[in-house]
């Protein structure tokens, strides 16, 4: 019945080893034991307590049916003419935040912002965002956040601090001391434009820009090799070949959202298209970026230096340059230079190392490659990063020195984010007026005397130039909740300017871009920028001449020897650099590649924990202690496929002190282990780190396993770019079954029913995941939760396998190894296990409700709660649910969810800050029910977005045109991987790739598929779903042996 | 302060048409009478015109916003209608005193200008008001002879609240007659048992038993316990099916504010007040600004004098918005849409809302159950015409059936139509 496969696939390394927990919990959706008794009902409920609650039950039932509570409707005193009550606006700004950019159009709702997406009209982000834009909008209500101004502690009004600030100011100025500005990267031109009137106020202020994922290397490089001090746009979808050595390109380096946009553009495949990009990934740990790649490398932090010069030696001696020494030689590097020459122009290398030996000699690559001007560009350069490494330094030596006047933190967090924090704390002590613009009291902000919270972007006026010449205005969505200012307005103020920042950036605009034009002209102007969102203007083709010096570079790089063990330190997509730690959306986000949540730990290889004795059953694992260079951390381990042997990795980010209630004391702080070289800060430690392990065991809350379903043969179905050329077909395992008219098996198993069908008049929506283009980023999941009221249930429960997210990114690894399969109940083979989790490939595959039109949810319910709709939707009634579980049980995919509590207006789950605050319910979605203990819940496919586009075009008289409903999903997706439509449409973009064969007049029950690379999944259940995924294509030669 | 701030407003957003208000100083009379037309199509003409344009703020007996309209082509001259129709400020900004007076006199309240009517079409507006003046209605005659007299009338007869203390008090005094008499009984017959000397015919009579003793009856008892307990349990029943349904519920809200008098007696259209009605899912409780379109002149009330229409005045001083008590309250499991039904299935307020024009105070006059809502879907032909999202769908649906296109065909009935 099924075709032999050879690969395994596997969700973690439990399911690998037959792990007890995994295999007690595979089959079964639900825990057995159900702690359904809160911490603090105590032993549970005796019979007394029954009959109280039920004596209590009858009379409360009696009270409430005698009279109906009042509710009030309460008008505008005078209605905004642009507000109505009911109807969604939408404003155009700019999320840039914790070193993330995105051109944001922010969703508000009666005056509060509900929901971000991503501005089409953006020449950068192009209408992308990722999980921390999505995420913003709970920010924004955090109660957390800072109501006023402070001195020391205590309430101070807004006159006051400025009145002493600016005596301060005036004095150090006068003084000849310092005044410091302290900001990380600042991307707005107006704002720059107000701290230089600063500065002219105050002749000795200066500006320090410091950067939390540092790209110091990088600028400092192309400083010497190019002249130009800036980190260039990337353009990643004219890159036929890309190679990088541990840049997260995907996830969190630089500007993930635009580089996802660009690498999946040349992901995508289909009959007109079929060739696509070839990466290659070079690192140590598992990265999101390394699981996309087509070939990944595991390779110690301090071998990376020595491969790419090998890479440059192998280009070098190809293009007729002279070669340098220390190079030494890694898998894959010969074949990828070789791709990379023949791609010449259309080539691609880019370096994650924060060292300007490294980018150096990558510079010298790409331009032996031609790839300035073609695949890298200076004209349009990034300006996201610009922070120098020594600017922190600088504030410690100048206050340590007494020679500080002042120092201003300007809505930064350096004692946190930065190596030297400890240090600069103590600093901070002996400068003569310290202030911060921190929004809440930070670990920064608690060592300074005055905080003047800065406005959360929402409320904030502003502008930004992400690259040069292309920019972006931000307008506040919602008035300022509270006695905030922001912090360019506060700037102005203190350099004697009391204009209103609106003014002075309306005015800085209009002079700039719209200069000699009348009154009116100029108004237009600013009206239309301010509705698009962003402008762009011309700029300067910038030609770039190479002059770095490659050999001096060469020998610096070949200098860095590592021993022992290596570590390496990165951010994770969801949480980044820890600014945005106080968001609970963020932090039960699970990582697309550990699926864990609430938590950083350091990740090991199996091999590794094998041999330090680090044991990981029933999802615990030995803590251990990390020593670096005298720092020591307790962190919790997690055996991590595909980890570079000999190295661990921890994420930065956690192990905040003062970040709020969510984000306190959550994992461990790793910035002290931050290290320093070629005089950058370096996130690769290749020495003197030192692991031990201790007998403490810990679990961390994972996701991985949770909603395992039936044999997943097939679920993922993949080939190699020259399998697809060949056939189309490749890949795809087309499941036939064996009836008694055809006992030869011809026949599909949707052609099999009980059922009639369902007959789709009106629209039949579908969805379209291109498992090519999904890089995983987890972008749609948090923006799910946003669209659907989702609520967090904390780490606790996650642990006992009961998150709520009704999309979760299923990361599958797989290998080649035949060996695995035998391992069966015992590990028998831990040599091919080994080789499995060493460097396994990955697949994404955001799973949600698939909408089957032969449901089996649907068929089970006792009371009809699940139903499907007249168009193709599969319908969850939460009112008439009374919680059997039934078909959550007789659901193929896992996708359904179970309300085990009550997570609104309850304390124990006070992490749930939307739902359990006035303020976080601010920004519950109004059209969307917040769901009740007992019920079961699911993906709706964003059906009030549906209802609400079909009531558009009725309002207007016409059938709904494609694109005008679009799922929260499909909407935050970055690489454009999911396409949502109504494929009873032929026009309609689903339609189209599906190439779904016109069926005028019949409306049929199924629709005969045209595209090959399309398939269901578990085709063999016969549930037909609406949702169809495309097959994933691996730009790899031919199926390689492990070395 | 606040009048001169909404003048504006006033100003920009009304449909005026304001006109003379007859005095006695007034120009000498003249005729033009004979010159306005009275076929009936110019008088219906003029009808629509006066509808969609004037009935805002005028009515032809009585004073609304502008004043009363009834004769006008009497007392001004036919040019001057025409352009101070067309375009009042100008005529009042050339000075024309008649002009002027007529600004003055309506609180400086300026009415739009309708440039777009033409001198025929106001004709024909004109047509319809002499036709008016000529057949005066017969309410509306009353009312006009009426106007002025503020004071409440008496209602005939006697009011139900004192009817109903009347047949309240009259049987307590019958049950305490009846006790009384009881007692007059038992004690006669006491005394009576104690005498020897009445015959036996009569003490017979006086030793049988109590005749209430039936009561005690094993029989009697059974029948009414069980009479009992179906009656309670029929409340028990109607009154869980009714948990929660506030069929009739009329609070008291902050301000006694009357459909009766807007809606009813001046027709203002729903639409000027709930303006979300069309575009949203709420049909939006008109904020005080909406209110003081009007009642920056309007000061004065018919049932309530200023008393109410100062709280209008005193939300917007203090900036504090009115708190309505909600009337209409769906849980929030159920979703439901304004703009759907009325801009899409062009169903009448009414229909859900019943007489709102006739009600003093709000009342829910539906239950809103789900059954309500269902039956209604089941029962209501979809407006499909002119519609063309349904252009498609019709033609299929006149394919397979010759049943009518209900809200039901077309999976009205759907759980996820209304909740999700």
């Amino acid at each position: 019945m099924k075709e032999a496969k050879e690969k395994i696939y596997w969700k973690g390394l439990e399911q690998l080893t037959n792990d007890p927990e995994y295999v007690k919990y595979a089959d079964k959706e639900f825990p057995e034991y159900l702690p359904v008794n809160g911490a603090d009902e105590g032993e549970g409920a005796t019979r007394r307590d029954f009959l109280k609650l039920m004596g209590f039950g009858l009379a409360a039932a009696t009270l409430a049916s005698c009279e109906a509570p009042i509710r009030n409707a309460i008008p505008y005193v005078n209605k905004p003419e642009d507000v109505d009550p009911g109807v969604p606006n939408y404003y155009a700004s700019t999320f840039w935040w914790g070193g993330q950019y995105a051109s944001v159009v922010v969703k508000t709702r009666e005056g509060r912002p509900i929901k971000i997406e991503g501005n089409d009209l953006s020449a950068v982000s192009k209408g992308g965002t990722n999980a921390q834009v999505e995420a913003a909008v709970l920010s924004l209500y955090d109660k957390e956040r800072l109501t006023g101004p402070q001195k020391d502690g205590k309430d101070i009004s807004w006159a006051d601090l400025d009145k002493e600030a600016k005596k301060a100011f005036a004095a150090a100025a006068a003084a000849g001391k310092k005044i410091l500005l302290v900001s990380n990267t600042i991307i707005s031109p107006t704002y720059k434009k107000a701290i230089e009137e600063f500065k002219a106020k105050y002749p000795t202020a200066e500006l320090v820009e410091y950067d939390t994922q540092s790209a110091a290397g990088m600028l400092q490089a192309n400083e010497a090799d190019f002249g130009i001090r800036a980190v260039p746009a990337y353009h990643f979808d004219k890159a036929d070949v890309i190679v990088s050595f541990d840049a997260d390109f995907l996830g969190t380096w630089v500007d993930p959202v635009a580089f996802t946009k660009g690498y999946s553009r040349n992901r995508k495949l289909h009959d007109g298209k079929k060739t696509m990009s070839r990466h290659y990934q070079f690192e140590a740990n598992l990265s999101l970026t390394g699981a996309n790649a087509d070939y990944r490398t595991p390779l110690k932090p301090s071998a990376i230096g020595p491969a790419i010069l090998a890479l440059y030696n192998q280009i070098a001696s190809a293009t007729g340059n002279p070669t340098v020494g220390g190079a030494k030689e890694a898998p894959h590097i010969k074949q990828a230079a070789a791709d990379l020459l023949a791609a010449k122009g259309k080539a691609l290398v880019v370096a994650g190392a924060n060292d300007p030996a490294v980018q150096t000699v990558v510079n010298a690559i790409n331009q032996m490659l031609d790839s300035y001007g073609n695949t890298i560009d200076f004209t349009r350069a990034s300006n996201l990063r610009q922070g120098d490494d020594g600017a922190i330094d600088k504030v410690i030596n100048e206050s340590n020195a007494g020679n500080a006047g002042a120092v201003v933190l300007l809505n930064c967090n350096p004692v946190y984010n930065h190596p030297q924090g400890a240090k600069l704390a103590e600093a901070l002590k002996k400068a003569d007026f310290t202030l911060s613009t921190a929004d809440r009291k930070d670990e920064s902000a608690s060592q300074v005397t005055y905080i003047a919270p800065t406005h959360h972007f929402l409320e904030s006026w502003g502008d930004a130039e992400p690259q040069k010449g292309v920019y972006s205005l931000a307008q506040p969505t919602i008035s300022p909740l509270f006695n905030t200012r922001q912090q360019e307005e506060s700037i102005l103020k203190w350099a004697g300017n009391d204009s209103d920042y609106f003014e002075y950036l309306k005015k800085t605009w209009q002079d700039q871009y719209a200069a000699g034009k009348d009154w009116l002209a100029a108004q237009t102007f600013w009206d239309k920028c301010l509705q698009d969102g962003v402008y762009e203007v011309d700029a300067e083709p910038v030609e770039v001449a190479y002059s770095g010096d490659v050999q001096a570079a060469a020998a610096k790089v070949a200098a860095t020897k590592g021993s022992g063990v290596e570590l390496t330190l990165y951010y994770k997509v969801a949480v980044g650099d820890g600014t945005q730690a106080n968001n609970p959306w963020l932090q039960e986000t699970p990582d697309p590649i550990t699926k864990a949540t609430w938590d950083n730990y350091l990740t090991v290889s199996l091999a590794d924990a094998r041999e330090w004795g680090i044991s990981e059953t029933e999802g615990k694992a030995n803590r251990v202690k990390l020593t670096v260079n005298g720092t020591t951390l307790n962190v919790p381990v997690i055996i991590q496929p595909g980890q570079a042997r000999g190295t661990v990795g921890l994420a930065l980010g956690y192990g905040r002190k003062s970040a709020g209630r969510v984000g306190d004391g959550l994992g461990v702080d790793a910035t002290p282990l931050l290290g320093k070289s070629n005089g950058t800060i370096s996130y690769y430690v290749t020495s003197g780190v030192k692991v031990e392990v201790t007998p403490e065991m810990y679990q961390v809350a994972r996701t991985q396993t949770h909603q395992t379903y039936m044999d997943r043969g097939n679920v993922i179905q993949e080939a190699t770019l020259t399998e697809y050329r060949k056939n189309p077909y490749a890949g795809r395992e087309i499941p036939h079954v064996a009836t008694w008219k055809s006992p030869d098996g011809k026949v599909r198993p949707g052609e099999l029913s009980l059922w009639k069908g369902h007959k789709y008049k009106d629209h039949h929506w579908g969805m379209v995941i291109d498992m090519n283009a999904c890089t995983g980023c987890s972008a749609c999941h948090v923006a799910c939760v946003a669209e659907n009221n989702i609520p967090v249930v904390g780490r606790q429960e996650v642990i006992n396998r009961r998150d709520m997210h009704w999309m979760r990114i299923d990361r599958y690894y797989s290998s080649d190894e035949k060996a695995v399969a035998a391992a069966d109940g015992v590990v028998s083979n831990y040599r091919a296990l080994e080789q499995a989790a060493e460097n396994p490939e990955v697949t994404f595959q955001p799973m949600m409700c698939q909408h089957c039109n032969n449901a089996g949810c649907e068929t089970v319910c006792p009371v009809a709660a699940t139903t499907h709709s007249s168009s193709g939707l599969n319908q969850m009634v939460y009112n008439r649910c009374i919680g059997t579980r039934y078909c959550a049980n007789n659901c193929p995919y896992k996708v359904r969810r179970f309300n085990w509590f009550k997570y609104h207006d309850n304390k124990q789950f006070d992490k749930n800050l939307a739902m359990n605050n006035d303020l976080g319910k601010m920004v519950l979605n109004p059209d969307v029910t917040v769901r009740s203990r007992g019920v079961m819940e699911k993906c709706s496919m964003c059906v009030q977005r549906i209802q609400l586009g079909k009531l558009q075009a009725k309002k207007e008289g016409r059938r709904t045109n494609d694109g005008d409903i679009i799922t929260a999903c499909a909407a935050a997706c970055p690489a454009d991987a999911i396409v949502f439509g109504d494929m009873n449409d032929p026009e309609s973009r689903i339609s189209k790739l599906l190439k779904i064969k016109d069926q005028e007049g019949d409306y049929g029950i199924d629709k005969k598929v045209g595209e090959p690379r399309a398939y269901t999944v578990l085709e063999e259940v016969g549930a037909k779903p609406n949702v169809l995924y495309l097959t994933k294509i691996r730009n790899k030669d031919k199926k390689e042996s492990h070395a | 302060m606040w009048p001169k701030q909404y003048n504006k407003r006033v100003r920009n957003s009304f449909v005026v048409l304001a006109l003379a208000l007859t005095t006695l100083f007034s120009q000498p009379a003249f005729s033009q009478a004979d010159q306005v037309p009275t076929d009936a199509e110019t008088i219906a003409k003029g009808e629509t015109l006066f509808k969609q344009n004037c009935k805002v703020c005028h009515n032809v007996h009585t004073r609304l916003i502008g004043p009363a309209l009834q004769n006008v082509y009497d007392r001004r001259t036919l040019p001057w209608i025409y352009a101070f129709v067309q375009n009042s400020s100008k005529l009042i900004a050339s000075g024309d005193e008649q002009a002027v007076q007529v600004f003055n006199e309506n609180n400086q309240v300026q009415m739009t200008a309708f440039d777009f009517l033409s001198e025929e079409e106001i004709l024909s507006i004109m047509a319809y008001i002499k036709d008016q003046t000529d057949n005066p209605p017969v309410e509306e005659a009353a009312a006009a002879a009426d106007s002025g007299a503020t004071g409440t009338a008496q209602p005939e007869g006697l009011p139900t609240s004192y009817l109903n203390a009347i047949i309240i008090g009259a049987l307590i005094l019958l049950v305490l007659l009846l006790i009384v008499l009881f007692m007059i009984v038992r004690t006669l017959s006491r005394y009576l048992r104690q005498r020897e000397d009445i015959p036996e015919a009569d003490k017979e009579l006086v030793e049988t038993k109590n005749p209430l003793a039936i009561l005690r009856s094993k029989a009697f008892i059974g029948i009414v316990a069980a009479v009992i307990t179906a009656f309670v349990v029929k409340q028990v029943i109607d009154g869980l099916y009714n948990i929660g349904i506030q069929q009739g519920y009329a609070p008291k809200q902050p301000i006694a504010y009357s459909h009766k008098i807007h809606a009813g007696d001046y027709k203002i259209d729903c639409n000027y007040c709930h303006t979300g009605v069309t575009k949203s899912k709420n049909a939006n409780i008109p904020s005080p600004n909406i209110c003081m379109n009007c009642h920056s002149s309007i000061t004065k009330g018919t049932n309530t004098g200023t008393a109410e229409i100062e709280k209008i005045y005193a939300a917007i001083e203090n900036n504090e918005p009115i708190e309505w008590v909600r009337v209409h309250n769906l849980p929030d499991l159920a979703y439901f849409n304004h703009a759907q039904h009325v801009a899409v299935g062009k169903i009448e307020c009414q229909t859900c809302h019943g007489p709102i024009e006739e009600m003093e105070v709000v009342r829910q006059y539906a239950n809103l159950t789900m059954g309500w809502c269902i039956n209604c879907h089941r029962d209501t032909e979809l407006n499909t015409k002119g519609n063309g999202y349904y252009d498609k769908l019709v033609k299929l649906h006149e394919q397979e059936s010759d049943k009518p296109f209900t809200v039901e065909a077309n999976g009205g009935l759907e759980c996820a139509k209304c909740h999700y």
